[in-house]
This record gives C-alpha cells, sequence and structure tokens, in this order.
C-alpha cells in the first residue's frame, strides 16, 4: 500500500525514535505492564506503523464496500442508506406475555423481532414432558403447537415484521408453524422475511440444544436450504453462529476459525446434496459476539468478511456475488457482563455497540444491564435499545463506511485474526471437517483451554474486570428482577390436553406416519412437517417421530 | 495418605451452558480433588445414581437456565430419600439472590453466583466437606 523507499524510511525513523525518545521516557516511566494483550489474550505492539501493513494490497484486500472481497462492508453505501436492523432478542413465559413484550417492542423503535424459545421447545419436547419440568417459559416462550405460534404473532403482520428464531434442531418444525401463521394471516410464504438459527453444529460445540444425530441433523438443515431456495426466497435459512462459540470463551480468532469451519461444512453438505451453491448461499447469514475489546472485535467482522468471501469465491466456485457476502447479527458478549454492579454494563454494551457498528454488522440485539442476574425487564431492556439508538443518531459512527480502515493497527489485527482463523480451518480440514472435530472433541477442548486461561488471568488480577476483582464496593441485593411465574408450565400442560381434545387425532395421526416414511426415505421432509404443523400435531410429537427414526446425538463429554 | 476428595461435577436440566461447569470441574481438578463431570441434560435422578455410582463427597451443580429452584431440591430429596446425608450439595448459575434462602432450606449448603473466583469455592469445598 506504500511506496518502498518511504516504507524503509518509515522502519530507520521507527528505529532511531526507539532507541532515543523512547528509551528515554521508558528509564525513567517503565510502562505498566511487561504485556498488553487484546481481550482474547494476543500480544499487541507498542506502535503500529506502515511497516506493520506492507504486505497489504488496497485494491485486493480492502476493495470497495459492497465489493469483493467486502473487507469494507457488504452494502455499497452501509448505514447511510439504512441503519442496521436493531433487533432484541426477547421472549419468556407464555405466547400471550411475549406477545405483549414484541408489540411493545415494535413501539419503541425495534425493527425486527427476536424469538427466544425455551429450553424444551429447543430440545423438541412438549411441556408436559417429564425433562420440561422446571423449564417451561423460563428462558423464552414455550410452543407447543401452531395455537401458541398463532398467539404469538397475534396482530403483528408476518409481511411487515422480519423474525429471527433462536431454534435449532427443530428448526424446520418452527419454521413450518411460522409458514403456517403467515398462511392465516394471508401472508404467502413467499414474502415472509427473517431467519432461523438452524446452526446444529455449534450446538454440540457450545450450546448444547441439540436432539438428533450429526447425519440426520445435517440433512434436515439441508432439506430446509432446498425447500426455501425454492418457496421461500427471502429467508435466512441458517445463522452460522460464532456467538456460542465466543460466549463459551473461545478467542476472537477461534470465533472466526470454528464459524466459518462450520460454515464450510454446511455449503458442503448441501453441495453433495446435489443443490447449486448459488441458489442458497445468498441465504446463509453469520452470527457474532461483540466484547470488550473494541479495536480487535472491528477487526474480527473485517476479517471473517474477507475470509469467507475468499472461501466462497476459491474453495466452492461460487459465481454469484451475493453468495460471497458475510452478512451477520451480532449480539453483545452475555459474559461479558457483570453480576457486580450490574449498571457498569451499559457501558460494556456501549463499547460493543460501538464495535459491531464500526465493523459493519446488518442487525444488532443489545444485552441489559441486568442480564447476569436474570432475564432483562422492561426498562433495562429500554435501555439496551437507546444505547443501539444513540449510537446511531448521535455518535456519528455511521456517517462513513468502515471508519477505521485504514488504521496500521486494525488493518494488521484484521490480517493476523484472518491468518490465525484460516490456520483452524485448515486444521479441522486435516482432521477431516468441523462434524469430525466436533465428535473427537477438538474444538470443545481447544474453546476450554482458552476460557480456563481466562478465568486464570481474572483470578489472579492479570486481568481487570471492574466491579469484579477491582473497584469492588459493598452492594445491596438487586430488586425488581424479572420472575417468570412458576404457574406456566401448569398452564401449559392443561393447554395441551385441550388441544389434544379439540384437534382431529386421527388426521394427526396420519400426517405423523407420512412424515414418519419421509424420515426414513430421502424426500424432503420439510412438506410432510407442514402438514403437520397444520392439524396442530405438536412440536413433541413431530420431534419424537424424528428421534424415532434418527435417533438421538450422544455427547462426548471430557474436560 | 488420605483418599483425595471426589466431586461430581454435574449439570441438571436442559440447560446447556456448561462454561461454568467445565471451569469448576478443571479448577477442582487442579487443586487435586477428583473429578467426575456428568456432560449435560441430567435428570436428579441420574445425577443421584452417579453420586452414588462414584462414591463422591460433593455434588456441584450449575444451572443457567432459571430451573434452579424445582432442580436443585429435587437432588437433595433423592439423595435423603437414599439415606445419604454425608454427601455436601453445593450449586452456582445465574441465581437470583432471592432464591439463595429457600434454596439453602432445601439443604444446598451454598450458592456460588457469577463472579465467583473458583479459588472460593475450592476453599469452600475443602472446609465443608463432610468426611
Amino acid at each position: 500500500m506504500f511506496d518502498k523507499k518511504k516504507l524503509t524510511k518509515i522502519n530507520e525513523d521507527k528505529q532511531k525514535w526507539e532507541e532515543t525518545t523512547l528509551n528515554k521516557t521508558l528509564e525513567r516511566f517503565p510502562e505498566r505492564k511487561d504485556k498488553f494483550t487484546t481481550g482474547s489474550g494476543e500480544e499487541v505492539e507498542r506502535l503500529y506503523t506502515p511497516n506493520d501493513i506492507e504486505e497489504i494490497d488496497y485494491n485486493e484486500d480492502l476493495g470497495f464496500p459492497g465489493k469483493y472481497p467486502y473487507t469494507r462492508g457488504v452494502q455499497p453505501t452501509m448505514y447511510r442508506g439504512r441503519l442496521w436492523t436493531m433487533r432484541m432478542y426477547a421472549g419468556f413465559a407464555t405466547a400471550e406475555e411475549s406477545n405483549k413484550r414484541y408489540k411493545y417492542l415494535v413501539e419503541q423503535g425495534s425493527t425486527g423481532l427476536s424469538v427466544a424459545m425455551d429450553l424444551p421447545t429447543q430440545i423438541g419436547y412438549d411441556s408436559d414432558h417429564p425433562l420440561a419440568q422446571g423449564e417451561v417459559g423460563k428462558v423464552g416462550v414455550a410452543i407447543d403447537s401452531l395455537a401458541d405460534m398463532e398467539v404469538l404473532f397475534d396482530e403483528i403482520p408476518l409481511d411487515k415484521v422480519s423474525t429471527s428464531m433462536t431454534i435449532n434442531a427443530p428448526a424446520s418444525v418452527l419454521l413450518a408453524m411460522y409458514i403456517a401463521v403467515g398462511e392465516k394471516q394471508g401472508v404467502s410464504e413467499e414474502k415472509l422475511r427473517g431467519t432461523i438459527q438452524n446452526d446444529i453444529l455449534k450446538e454440540y460445540i457450545a450450546r448444547g440444544t441439540y436432539i438428533f444425530p450429526t447425519e440426520p441433523s445435517m440433512r434436515l438443515i439441508t432439506d430446509i436450504f432446498e425447500y426455501c431456495s425454492k418457496n421461500v426466497p427471502k429467508w435466512n435459512t441458517i445463522s452460522i453462529s460464532g456467538y456460542h462459540i465466543r460466549e463459551a470463551g473461545s478467542t476472537a480468532a477461534q470465533e472466526v476459525g470454528f464459524t466459518l469451519a462450520n460454515g464450510i461444512a454446511y455449503v458442503e453438505a448441501a453441495i453433495e446434496a446435489g443443490l447449486d451453491v448459488d441458489k442458497f448461499a445468498p441465504r446463509l447469514s453469520f452470527f457474532f459476539n461483540a466484547h470488550n475489546d473494541l479495536l480487535e472485535e472491528v477487526s474480527k467482522y473485517r476479517a471473517a468478511r474477507r475470509l469467507w468471501a475468499k472461501i466462497m469465491k476459491e474453495r466452492f466456485n461460487a459465481k454469484n456475488e451475493k453468495s460471497m457476502r458475510l452478512k451477520f447479527h451480532t449480539q453483545t458478549g452475555g459474559s461479558t457482563l457483570t453480576a457486580q454492579q450490574p449498571d457498569n454494563n451499559i457501558v460494556r454494551v456501549a463499547i460493543q455497540t460501538l464495535a459491531a457498528v464500526m465493523g459493519g454488522t446488518q442487525s444488532l440485539h443489545t444485552n441489559s444491564k441486568d442480564e447476569a442476574l436474570a432475564l432483562p425487564t422492561e426498562d433495562s431492556v429500554r435501555v439496551a435499545l437507546r444505547t443501539q439508538q444513540i449510537v446511531a443518531h448521535e455518535s456519528g459512527v455511521t456517517n462513513t463506511i468502515d471508519p477505521l480502515a485504514g488504521s496500521y493497527y486494525v488493518e494488521a489485527k484484521t490480517k493476523e485474526i484472518e491468518d490465525e482463523a484460516m490456520e483452524y480451518i485448515n486444521k479441522i480440514d486435516n482432521i477431516g471437517g468441523a462434524p469430525k472435530a466436533i465428535d473427537m472433541g477438538y474444538i470443545q477442548k481447544e474453546i476450554m483451554d482458552a476460557a480456563y486461561k481466562y478465568q486464570k488471568e481474572v483470578e489472579t488480577d492479570e486481568r481487570i474486570v471492574v466491579g469484579m476483582n477491582k473497584y469492588k464496593v459493598e452492594e445491596e441485593t438487586p430488586k425488581g428482577l424479572l420472575k417468570v411465574d412458576p404457574a406456566v408450565g401448569e398452564k401449559k400442560k392443561e393447554q395441551l390436553i385441550k388441544l389434544k381434545q379439540q384437534r382431529d387425532n386421527e388426521i394427526v395421526k396420519q400426517k405423523l406416519s407420512s412424515l414418519k416414511k419421509a424420515c426414513e426415505g430421502d424426500e424432503n421432509v420439510m412438506p410432510y412437517i407442514i402438514d403437520a404443523v397444520k392439524v396442530y400435531a405438536t412440536l413433541g410429537e413431530i420431534c419424537g417421530v424424528m428421534r424415532e427414526v434418527f435417533g438421538e446425538y450422544e455427547q462426548s463429554v471430557r474436560l | 495418605m488420605e483418599r483425595p476428595i471426589r466431586v461430581l461435577v454435574a449439570k441438571p436440566g436442559l440447560d446447556g451452558h456448561d462454561r461454568g461447569a467445565k471451569v469448576i470441574a478443571r479448577a477442582l481438578r487442579d487443586a487435586g480433588m477428583e473429578v467426575i463431570y456428568t456432560g449435560l441434560r441430567q435428570t436428579p435422578e441420574q445425577i443421584v445414581a452417579t453420586s452414588i455410582q462414584e462414591d463422591v463427597d460433593v455434588v456441584a451443580m450449575s444451572i443457567l437456565s432459571g430451573a434452579h429452584n424445582h432442580l436443585f431440591p429435587s437432588v437433595v430429596k433423592l439423595l435423603n430419600k437414599e439415606g445419604i446425608e454425608d454427601i455436601l450439595v453445593i450449586g452456582g448459575g445465574v441465581i437470583p439472590e432471592d432464591d439463595i434462602p429457600s434454596l439453602k432450606e432445601a439443604g444446598i449448603a451454598e450458592i456460588f453466583t457469577p463472579g465467583t473466583p473458583t479459588t472460593e469455592t475450592i476453599r469452600y469445598i475443602k472446609e465443608n466437606v463432610k468426611r
């Protein structure tokens, strides 16, 4: 990017500066630490100069927004055209209560919905299943059948909002229910906009809501890719997630490396199933974390975009530019929040918001200050949403595209993360791909090592977490936390009994048996699932049929 | 030589957040204890069966999903039903302060909330183990 002669001169001047000016200062005032590291523990130099990025070629490595390799962003105008989607993840207790929260969020300026489901729903159990005891409605809304989805989206026009659903193992069932609700509202499936997370590999790695073994799970995912490319063209069929990998303790580079390795596995599976890469790849989307190390995080998003573009173009021979664009959702880092002095979390979330925005995110969820203690209250959710709005309208960072590009540090860091992530991808390729690396526990162990190292650093005060290991105060018990009514479980059980009395059980049986046959064969299962949800077969019944045919995943446990 | 303290680190319920459980498991192991980690999705019955089979001194459970009020006491009840009184039962996770008194009444000896150093948990176990 720079003239060779000038680079030599800069290098000479830097050495001179070190020997004279710098050393003099260091003798009198030593630096605070021997080694400075990023939030991920990577060493950071004192100063970055053009010499650190001399290998970077502007046109090839950075280019222009909306153009390959998309380092500077996926759209030509970025936030000057349209701000990111402010999408707050919410949902708890019953469909009625969550529906109220969604309407509130839309009134407050939220521009997309993001549905949190409870654990029984995410693992394919109805609310009356023995394993669901104590969990119904806790971390999200309980969905047992289409009846719940009808209430959840009551008076929310599905042709106007885009909806993201954090659902993985039973993603096809929830998508089917969404399609059915749309139909009842008179909105045809080709008009529906939204995302299902549908990323099973990271469930095995880090998040834990898996049901079926790897192979049938990958088939369900490719069935969704195929069905949507033909029938629900505006739907993002997967959100390949680094978020939970990072929450589990990975470094920023691991977050990129492991997530893209999972991405590669999905693309390979779909190609193997006979799909054309340029038909499904434009609907792939990603989901990353935002932690506190602002510049490392910005570099991470840029590195991920550039690396994915290259992978799609060079490895998979994608021709459609849309296949090469890494679009992503961001959520601020839950694990960075402290239970101590929770107000401080507002500041952390603001920094993380800046990181996501300067990194070019397409949508963002900001965590609320009280999330290390419980689910957030309406008031704290509002502050979190306002944080995004302040960054959008007051901070000025949205006025120009990719504002940190050209920073010697950010460009060097972007390259470093890209290289390190690529090293992980190569390692995983050598093992035989992400599914195999997960089965062997390789990815989990790498993440755990990083998590344990981080914990040690906090406990030895090598790493300061304000309010937790330094600047502590005596605190009173926080008041006014959100409580989920423990009666939700009972209420849902009663609703299920009623549902099973009112629906046509004979037709439910028929549809489930057709679904079973489809699962045993190699037809696309989506149409059968849609048929089953429409006659009010429950999520538990549908997943039960699939459990029977596919079996269940067994976690490889190692420390 | 006295045998090392044996700990079962367990994840009851459907919650998949296991970073805390795994970090604690490693820290206890590094502190010289023998650690068995159950993996995810354990029912109270499974946890009790494993603690008997593995002859542990401590059961350390982690929940971040909010199901602690149901699942932690179930484990203690089942242990008592088996006539086991000498296992120290502790818990951790995202647990609101308001829930802690009733959990202690139900027989969970101590609750460790986010931000607790592993050293504190180790010290607590060493001082309170019942054998």
